[in-house]
């Protein structure tokens, strides 16, 4: 069992739920930008939520099934075909042996995920299949896919448990609501818990992080995203040692210019937090293209948590939907 | 530094994580209370803790707040549930406890391929190239704590007759290996990465070990001694590994 890469397109590499535990020494955590749609991808395909998948930026990956597989695409849109049919999101799909899964270009969301039954058969590095590009560990070969690479995959009985769409027999057409979870419109309201150094800001600056719109630019990757706009100063300038930051952090470098940090993050920075986007919008963030535009809405670390919260107990929900589904 | 208590100022770093601050600064006591409460908080494990990353003076701890909710009784938030358990643990740290260094000795090439901003060090120093190396060699850094990149060491203790700004325009790339200097501040890239410290040599050692546990060589509280090796020596070294 495998599948074959015939185009890489702009990025594609493997990645789970991250690779934890290993901060303290350097390690970032990395793994699935938006990790709902990983999460639920696995789920569709009977899978462990952090089981590795294929993550594809923005447009043009190309695979080819080995054997019959079941799989699940999931994250944004990017018009994709099997054999040249366009082919369903959120639903789990049996490809026939020999198909040509073709992802095009997004036009809705900028990261898909393809979830496949068993998942793929790479060894774990420091409790993680997700793929870190700048110490080339984890992942296939510590790398991005290339065109020529062959991915094994792991057994999976689910083929026979599932009730799946069988591709080209689509009668029983079913998929899940990820709506309430996210949100791919191109312009956001992103949720921020004010930061560590939030009122190390001058009074205007404090005032324009709620009130402008910031736009993510072209520079952005899983590292950080870059928003343009307005910029950001503190009251007077001082020196931060470098600590402990996460997902979601916004930190304004001598720019003034805000960074997101997102999941291939360093473990640590030196600069000020003025924010920190809420855990429940991440997906949604990294969902983003450049050019799309943001606008930050102040809640509260009880908001925060309760929308934590609610979203797991609807990923909990969603995953006993599947179950029942899968048996009958 | 008597068995006192030890004063934690806990602040959110999001919905997921928050920040344990112990004082402000780089110094040694700093250091000791850093390392003894990450101690502790590996010693109590809590249902819902991810992991913990220490710094200079402060812990940033992460947490799922689902778990944290769902594990622990009451209808208080899980940021106050977490911070509860670390003010109680806390309390349990023994201040006057000491624990020995482990002495890491580091060879490094100075100067030339390995380290271009070595004459540069010099000049802005009123010092010669040797100079620079015998101070380098002579000082007992210590490694606060690791971050920026894996395995890539936060030294203080480094003779500040050598301490030098930053480059201006930082390189895009730096070969894995290379000992800088920024400020008052040493350190080595573990991985080739962009960086804007002032480069005087090269260690042939890996920093960075995925294979192993712990996956670095070296660990927040170490101490450091750097040891002057000649291109040929540092060549000896890359064929040992192979």
């Amino acid at each position: 069992m495998s599948i074959k890469i015939l185009h890489q397109g702009l990025m594609t590499t493997i990645q789970d739920l991250g690779r934890y535990g290993s901060q303290k020494f350097g390690v970032i955590v990395g793994g699935a930008m938006d990790s709902y749609s990983l999460r639920l991808g696995n789920l569709l395909v009977g899978n462990m939520e952090n089981e590795g998948a294929l993550e594809i930026t923005l447009y043009g990956t190309t695979l080819q099934f080995e054997k019959e597989t079941l799989i699940a695409i999931t994250g944004g849109d990017f018009l994709p075909t099997i054999n040249g049919i366009p082919a369903p999101l959120w639903s789990p799909i049996v490809v026939m042996k020999d198909s040509i899964l073709k992802f095009n270009t997004a036009i809705k969301g900028s990261r898909a995920y393809v979830a496949i039954a068993g998942g793929i058969d790479i060894p774990e590095v420091m409790g993680s299949k997700s793929t870190y590009l700048r110490a080339s560990i984890g992942g296939f070969k510590g790398r991005a896919l290339q065109k020529g690479d062959v991915l094994p995959l792991l057994h999976s009985n689910n083929l026979e448990n599932e009730n799946p769409i069988t591709y080209n027999n689509n009668a029983d057409n079913w998929s899940i609501n990820y709506n309430e979870l996210i949100n791919f419109s191109k312009h956001q309201e992103i949720r921020v818990i004010k930061g560590t150094e939030f009122d190390r800001f001058d009074l205007e600056s404090q005032h324009k992080l709620w009130m402008e719109i910031f736009t993510v630019s072209i520079q952005s990757d899983r590292m950080g995203y870059r928003l343009e706009g307005t910029s950001l100063s503190l009251s007077e300038k001082f020196e931060l040692l470098s600590e402990g930051v996460t997902f979601g952090t916004i930190q304004i470098p001598p720019s003034g210019q805000p960074i997101i940090l997102m999941a291939d993050r360093q473990t640590t920075g030196g600069y000020p937090k003025i924010g920190q986007v809420i855990s429940a919008d991440l997906p949604t963030l990294a969902q983003l293209q450049p050019t799309a535009t943001i606008q930050f809405k102040e809640v509260t670390l009880e908001e925060a948590e309760h929308a934590f919260i609610q979203n797991e107990r609807k990923i909990n929900l969603i995953k006993k939907a599947i179950n029942y589904k899968q048996k009958n | 530094m008597k068995s006192s208590q030890l004063e934690v100022n806990i602040k959110p770093l999001g919905d997921s994580a928050l920040i344990i601050q112990l004082g402000e600064g780089i110094n040694l006591t700093l250091h000791q209370q850093v390392k003894s409460l990450s101690a502790i908080i590996s010693s109590r494990p809590f249902e819902g803790i991810i992991e913990f990353v220490p710094a200079y003076n402060n812990i940033t701890v992460y947490y799922n707040p689902f778990l944290v909710h769902n594990s622990h009784p009451g209808s208080n938030s899980a940021y106050d549930k977490v911070s509860g358990h670390i003010k109680k643990i806390s309390k349990q740290i023994k201040l006057d406890k000491k624990t020995d260094a482990r002495i890491v000795t580091i060879p490094v090439c100075y100067g030339g391929q390995f380290g271009p901003d070595l004459v540069n060090v010099a000049a802005l120093n009123n010092l010669s190239v040797e100079e620079v190396i015998t101070i380098h060699t002579s000082s007992e850094c210590l490694v606060y704590m690791l971050g920026f990149a894996p395995g890539f060491p936060f030294m203080g203790g480094m003779d500040e007759r050598i301490a030098t700004p930053r480059r201006e325009t930082p390189r895009l790339k730096i070969p894995r290996g290379s000992v800088g200097i920024a400020g008052k501040q040493t350190g080595i890239y573990s991985l080739e990465t962009p960086g804007g410290w002032q480069i005087i040599g090269g260690t042939p050692l890996d920093l960075f070990l995925p294979k192993e546990n712990p996956p670095t060589l070296l660990q927040a509280g170490d101490q450091i001694r750097f040891v002057s090796i000649t291109p040929e020596e540092y060549l000896a070294y890359e064929e040992l590994k192979t």
